[in-house]
């Protein structure tokens, strides 16, 4: 079975530096890490090729210095990773990535499964996974908490819903997006960071891909962001004092009054 | 007929689940009928599958239901994708908005790329812009750090999924109707089988809670993570949980208010012993904070709106005293 996992390097901070004029992101020179949500997708691929054979491989967009986290991704037991990085991808909303990273899959050959982390910290949108699955035409199923098994061309998972969780099947070949409750990430072994260091990189610009450089980065996306602003955390609490029978009675006192809570006459 | 759903309308995509239309539907309708005003256009409530009593859609803001009717009886991003793409191909509505239930979040991002056009995650705010007339989608990023405004200026529809309850829910107005307009949707086969759903976590949804007593590493033993539900049932809530204490395994995943949990947007959200990391604030969308907490520099306080310095033990015994029992 082939797998592709998809990851993302992603700030290690919240805090973070945005262009001015474009309001993306600079990720040169901030600290950056695998996408936590990603070490999950990364670690259910090594487990899947462990019970049912196959290969791992690992794709991302970015900057040149994602290369590093590539190489911890084949240490913990990916196979071989794609790097796509190229100063036209810089400013991809999730419309213009997603058709990138399908570009880069088409490329790659369209393999039995694609995974995913449900999002990434520093958008939060959980967008590129199902829009990668609908520009390669495949069935997705997102926030995965379980892949139960694969058998007969079929993925069983469980997903979260709404309403709890369902156990859905799913017709191979597909996208998941994974939870963080599926597994426990390992740590890389020694001779898996050897692996990852002595890993030959797979790197591809927006000509390997033929892209238009029109159709990806800022120029490829739908969407621009107009204004940023830090959220207003100036915001005074009341203090609440005194003994804890006090603040519970004055707390009751003051959400009664908002309507927040009934005291049924109790005040 | 087809007039009320003339091109360049504001459209507001009614999830069905849990037994009805979901309730972010009706906030949805209703800042439509707000921002429909700016825009010049009417409201069209867009759903897929049996149009049975959607004219009802009509008294939250509604000025046309559009109904893509097919049998699948089940969400299923797929077919919904496929039937509302299709509506989308033919009425050409400038705008739609989706709410950001799990589902709507799934749906969303597949129909956006089917249609070649921007999608803006899980909006806290939404205005339009006078001069441009353009949707302005107001959203947290880097876990709560930051609030970025996005339009989508050129492609068509502009597309946003909304988080539930951060918009209230309009009082009906029952004198209104309006047409239904059913659209036969071309055929599609679902990829995914429902083989089971498994409700969990009590089968509470803490995104749908008006009152949420939540719980951190602060709150001090299981007596008191049972005292603090009894007090969220007193509420008329549910329990809710910070990271760390699901990671020890004292509640389940679908309890876990945050960045990697759920968004919650309670009208009250009492935080028992919650640090206030921004990445577990980033998941809250509260009217109204309480924070207590034995440490004054926490900085959930910059939060709340209540802040209550207290062993959450002896607060929790308090408030059942008072309004217990």
């Amino acid at each position: 079975m082939k797998i592709i996992v998809c990851v993302k390097q992603v700030p290690a901070s919240n805090e973070t530096r945005l262009d001015p004029v474009t309001h993306t992101i600079i990720r040169e020179g901030a600290e950056a890490i695998l996408n936590p949500f990603d070490a999950f997708a990364v670690e259910e691929a090594v487990r899947l090729k462990a019970r049912y054979g196959g290969s791992v491989s690992a794709l991302t967009m970015g900057i040149p210095a994602s290369a590093t986290m590539l190489r911890r991704v084949i240490a913990v037991g990916a196979d071989e990773a794609i790097l796509l990085t190229d100063r036209a991808f810089a400013g991809s909303d999730t419309l213009a990535t997603a058709r990138t990273l399908a570009c880069a899959v088409k490329k790659a050959g369209l393999p039995d499964l694609i995974l995913c982390g449900r999002m990434a910290t520093d958008g939060d949108t959980a967008q590129v996974g199902p829009m990668l699955a609908e520009n390669l035409g495949l069935p997705h199923v997102s926030d995965a908490a379980q892949i139960e098994s694969i058998e007969g061309g079929a993925l069983t998972a469980r997903r979260l819903t709404d309403d709890g969780y369902a156990r859905v099947r799913v017709k191979l070949p597909t996208l998941i997006t994974v939870l963080k409750e599926i597994n426990v990430p390992r740590l890389p072994s020694i001779a898996g960071i050897l692996r990852g260091e002595e890993a030959k990189i797979t790197v591809w610009n927006h000509g390997d891909l033929g892209l238009d450089p029109e159709e990806t980065g800022l120029k490829g996306s739908a969407t621009r962001v107009v204004k940023t602003a830090r959220p207003d955390l100036s915001v005074k609490a009341e203090i609440i004092s005194g003994a804890p029978g006090e603040q519970a009675a004055a707390l009751i006192e003051r959400l009664a009054a908002k309507r927040l809570i009934e005291t049924e006459g109790r005040a | 007929m087809t007039d009320t759903i003339r091109p360049g309308g504001l459209w507001v995509y009614c999830e069905r689940g849990g037994g009805g239309v979901r309730p972010v539907a009706f906030e949805l309708l209703g800042q439509a009928a707000r921002l429909a005003k700016a825009m010049g256009c009417p409201v069209t409530a867009a759903l897929v599958g049996n149009p049975e009593g959607a004219e009802s859609l009509a008294r939250y803001g509604a000025d046309a239901v559009l109904c893509a009717a097919c049998d699948a009886d089940q969400p299923d991003e797929l077919v919904q994708a496929g039937a509302l793409a299709a509506l989308v191909e033919k009425y050409r509505p400038a705008a739609l908005l989706l709410g950001a239930t799990a589902f709507g979040r799934s749906l969303a991002p597949r129909l956006a790329a089917r249609l070649n056009t921007g999608l803006t995650a899980d909006c806290t705010g939404l205005d339009v812009d006078p001069e441009t007339g353009l949707l302005l989608q107001t959203r947290p990023a880097f876990g709560g750090n930051l609030m970025a405004t996005i339009v989508c200026p050129d492609r068509r529809p502009q597309m946003a999924t909304v988080r539930p309850k951060v918009f209230p829910v309009p009082a009906p107005d029952m004198t209104r109707s309006c047409p239904v307009i059913v659209e036969q949707s071309p055929a599609a086969e679902s990829a995914v089988e429902l083989i089971e759903r498994i409700a969990s976590g009590g089968g509470v949804n803490i995104g749908d809670a008006d009152v949420l007593v939540s719980v951190g590493q602060g709150i001090g033993g299981a007596e008191n993570i049972a005292l603090a539900e009894k007090l969220a049932k007193k509420l008329g809530g549910a329990l809710s949980a910070s990271r760390p204490l699901v990671d020890a395994g004292a509640l389940p995943y679908a309890r876990q208010v945050g960045q990697t949990g759920k968004t919650v947007s309670p009208r009250l959200y009492i935080a028992l012993g919650i640090s206030g990391a921004i990445q577990h604030m980033a998941g809250v969308a509260a009217q109204t904070i309480v924070a207590v907490n034995t440490d004054p520099d926490a900085p959930i306080f910059r939060y709340a709106q209540y802040a209550v310095r207290c062993d959450c033990g002896a607060f929790l015994r308090e408030m059942m005293e008072r309004i217990g029992n």
